[in-house]
């Protein structure tokens, strides 16, 4: 991949949104740019052919939505940066601990099942078509008394999908322009990216890095990673995620029912999303309907993508209880029905047998010991940054670890261990103006690796 | 900004109105406000009469036709290019059945000059190699196809599939690869060859009864008219006297009025036994 300009100059700063210029699938190509990370550094330009300032153009308006998007979504751009720097220097053992994306194999009794429904494709027997949009009921009635049981979840509040990303843009495609929503900050880029693509938010404001009408939930140390709720204003829907994606906090039962009671009293909704639920440790909360009150107010979204290594194979879930209504007393589940039966023809029936496979008791044996593994790779990393004296924080409850580097631009120290030990990790600016003096470094890898990008860090900062 | 939909076309129209595009649906008409419905008929050889249609930014257009069976001709989907392109417009082309073509009509809106700035195609593996319940599918996005603004429609999309999306499966993506080998590719057209005789039976048993058919020859639906029944009595009467079910076609727009789908997918001895049903009965 190449990060291409498209004749225009961006003025760069070191925040995330800004910084990178668009990239463009013109018939210009494969150029690739170093791109400063300096604030108000400048990119080099690629001429376009002048074939394209006469091309025909239609006479449809943009989506003036998309195009108040400042650049990339955050992890294919971490992905541009990492192919330009392979570039540079082919010889390096780059090592990835920036995206979060699984690395160890899928269990055999998962994929195993995959196969045998992939082949039982081409049997009479076997052969099956469209399936029901919100999933094949046995996989909904196990994820229910897997993950639900005695929380009052039962098999028609779940809606299988191909993954937790698709399944935020459907829930903001079921609640429309119309909305307010508030997020933390900092939070996983989807939440804010698909408020602005559907029409939620005004334009970003560079000054302060957000975008005009979402309220962004400040989690940092000072507040122990859970916001000030006296502070929020209301807003209809609030994205939660817990454990954190990028932070690694992990709420506790205090906070959760202190947001469940926010969100009560605001007669909002919250999005709670739940993907790492099974890193938590201890008798921290894993779903949010573990919160009295939680089914009046609460959509719980799921992924089998950092338990089984499915992050490829794309299958998750949304919970949305019959129990939550809009202001007019219409059950928001029947909407979120028509989306997923007009919008979406249901996940793909080799995938969903494997999330069978997964929740059998061989499945969930496998899957705990996959998230143990990536959980003793998080402590090999919380270890060395403790080591080499820096504040660390996650690392616990999720397979992240969030690394102070106080006074720094995220970017720059991306950049600098990126440089000197070919470590690729991630910005914590990526993920909202607070995310700024952190550096998210993920814990999924091969042990090797991971012990290998430790050795690195302690040469670099010791 | 409006849509036009080919009047027969339940998952555009739906979208669109969820989107916010449409304006409120009129029980008179049964309509939704904001969108060009094109009807299409046997009148009109289910091509619709571009002369007397408004511009609108968005032109979905799917060929071979769900539900009417009718696949355009170049010269017509050169009519619609040249429309698309003197209003600035852009061409959604959905041809999930485009494989089903028996003749030369044209595969793909990109067989037309001019279509690559101004169209967009969609396509699926669904009605290609089974993958209905798979899940596969694509959409061609060409670097020509501009904005007003000069900004490339891929662009945008390649942010919404980055940001809305996480990728197809890669198991299925390995499938979908499979049905394009050589060997791969022919087996799965032996089941489309397999679908259009069974379209061909069901054609001769409708035509049999004294009914016009239409369809059925570039794709796998056959589209029978009724003329002043009402379709869903019509479903209901071939449901009660045949235990078979069909699709009532007013389910598909007001111009699906008088006419029922019949869908060529099936095993041959289901087929069969379907054909020997329905000329057993009397059905008008």
């Amino acid at each position: 991949m190449s990060v291409l300009n498209h004749n225009h100059v961006t003025p760069l700063s070191s925040s995330s949104s800004a910084i990178f210029a668009k990239n463009t699938f013109t018939s210009v190509r494969t150029q690739i740019v170093s791109v400063s990370s300096k604030k108000a550094g400048v990119c080099k330009c690629v001429a376009t052919s002048p074939a394209e300032q006469t091309a025909y153009k239609t006479k449809v308006s943009r989506n003036g939505n998309i195009a108040k998007l400042q650049a990339g979504y955050l992890f294919p751009e971490i992905g541009r940066r990492k192919a330009a720097h392979m570039l540079k220097y082919p010889d390096a053992q780059v090592i990835s601990l920036g995206i979060g994306d699984t690395t160890e194999p899928i269990p055999e009794v998962i994929t195993s099942a995959m196969a045998k429904r992939a082949l039982g494709l081409s049997t009479i027997e076997g052969y099956t078509g469209y399936g029901a949009e919100q999933g094949e009921k046995q996989l909904r009635a196990q994820l229910a008394s897997t993950f639900y049981s005695n929380l009052g979840i039962e098999e028609d509040d779940i809606f299988v999908s191909d993954g937790a990303k698709s399944d935020i843009s459907r829930l903001q495609v079921l609640f429309g322009s119309n909305v307010t929503m508030a997020v933390q900050d900092p939070s996983y880029p989807a939440y804010v990216d698909s408020s602005v693509i559907i029409g939620q938010t005004g334009e970003f404001q560079k000054d302060i890095e957000k975008f005009g009408n979402i309220e962004y939930m400040k989690c940092t140390p000072e507040n122990d990673f859970f916001p000030d709720l006296s502070k929020v204003s209301r807003t209809d829907i609030i994205f939660f995620c817990s454990p954190n994606n990028p932070t690694g906090s992990a709420a506790s039962r205090e906070q959760l029912t202190k947001l469940v009671n926010f969100a009560k009293d605001n007669g909002s909704i919250i999005i709670y999303d739940s993907a790492y639920a099974m890193y938590v440790s201890g008798d921290t909360p894993k779903s949010i309907f573990e919160i009295p009150g939680a089914k009046e107010v609460a959509i719980e979204t799921a992924s089998f993508s950092k338990y089984a290594g499915f992050t490829g194979v794309r299958l998750g879930w949304t919970v949305v209880p019959k129990e939550l209504k809009y202001s007019d007393g219409f059950p928001v589940a029947k909407d979120f029905n028509r989306i997923v039966c007009t919008g979406f023809n249901g996940a793909s029936n080799i995938a969903q047998a494997g999330g069978l496979a997964c929740l059998s008791p061989e499945g969930l044996q496998a899957m705990h010991e996959v998230v143990g593994f990536y959980k003793e790779n998080t402590k090999i990393i919380v270890d060395t940054f403790t080591s080499l004296g820096f504040t660390v924080y996650g690392g616990i409850h999720a397979p992240y670890v969030w690394v102070h580097f106080p006074g720094r631009s995220s970017w720059d120290v991306f950049s600098e261990i990126l440089e000197k030990t070919h470590v690729v990790t991630t910005p914590g600016s990526g993920f909202g103006p607070a995310g700024e003096g952190f550096v998210r470094v993920s814990a999924f890898g091969h042990r090797n690796n991971v012990l290998e990008a430790c050795r690195r860090f302690k040469e670099l900062y010791k | 900004m409006g849509v036009y939909v080919l009047d027969l076309a339940q998952a555009y129209m739906d979208t669109s109105v969820i989107i916010g595009q449409a304006g409120d649906f009129l029980d008179d008409t049964l309509k939704y406000k904001n969108i060009e419905y094109m009807t299409c008929g046997p009148q009109n050889n289910f091509f619709p009469d571009l002369s007397t249609t408004s511009r609108t930014d968005i032109i979905f257009f799917c060929s071979p036709n769900n539900p009417t069976g009718h696949a355009a001709s170049r010269e017509q989907l050169t009519q619609l290019v040249d429309f698309a392109r003197k209003n600035g417009s852009i061409i959604v082309y959905d041809s999930a059945y485009s494989v089903y073509i028996t003749d030369d009509s044209p595969r793909s809106i990109y067989e037309i000059p001019g279509s690559r700035e101004c169209a967009i195609e969609i396509s699926s593996f669904s009605k290609i190699a089974g993958f209905t319940g798979v899940r596969l599918g694509w959409t061609v996005v060409p670097d020509e196809l501009y904005y007003a603004n000069k900004v490339p429609v891929i662009n945008d999309f390649d942010r919404i599939v980055c940001t809305c999306f996480n990728g197809a499966s890669r198991i299925v993506q390995a499938g979908g690869l499979a049905c394009l080998s050589p060997d791969g590719f022919k087996a799965v057209m032996a089941v489309v060859d397999y679908y259009m005789e069974n379209a061909k039976i069901l054609v001769d048993t409708f035509t049999s009864l004294g009914l016009v058919v239409y369809g059925g020859v570039n794709a796998p639906y056959v589209w029978v008219h009724f003329p002043g029944s009402r379709s869903w009595d019509m479903f209901s009467e071939i449901l009660k006297k045949t235990h078979i079910i069909t699709v009532p076609g007013s389910g598909f727009g007001p111009g699906g009025e008088g006419f029922i789908r019949v869908a060529a997918f099936g095993r041959r001895e289901h087929i069969l036994e379907a054909s020997a049903r329905l000329t057993s009965v009397h059905l008008l």
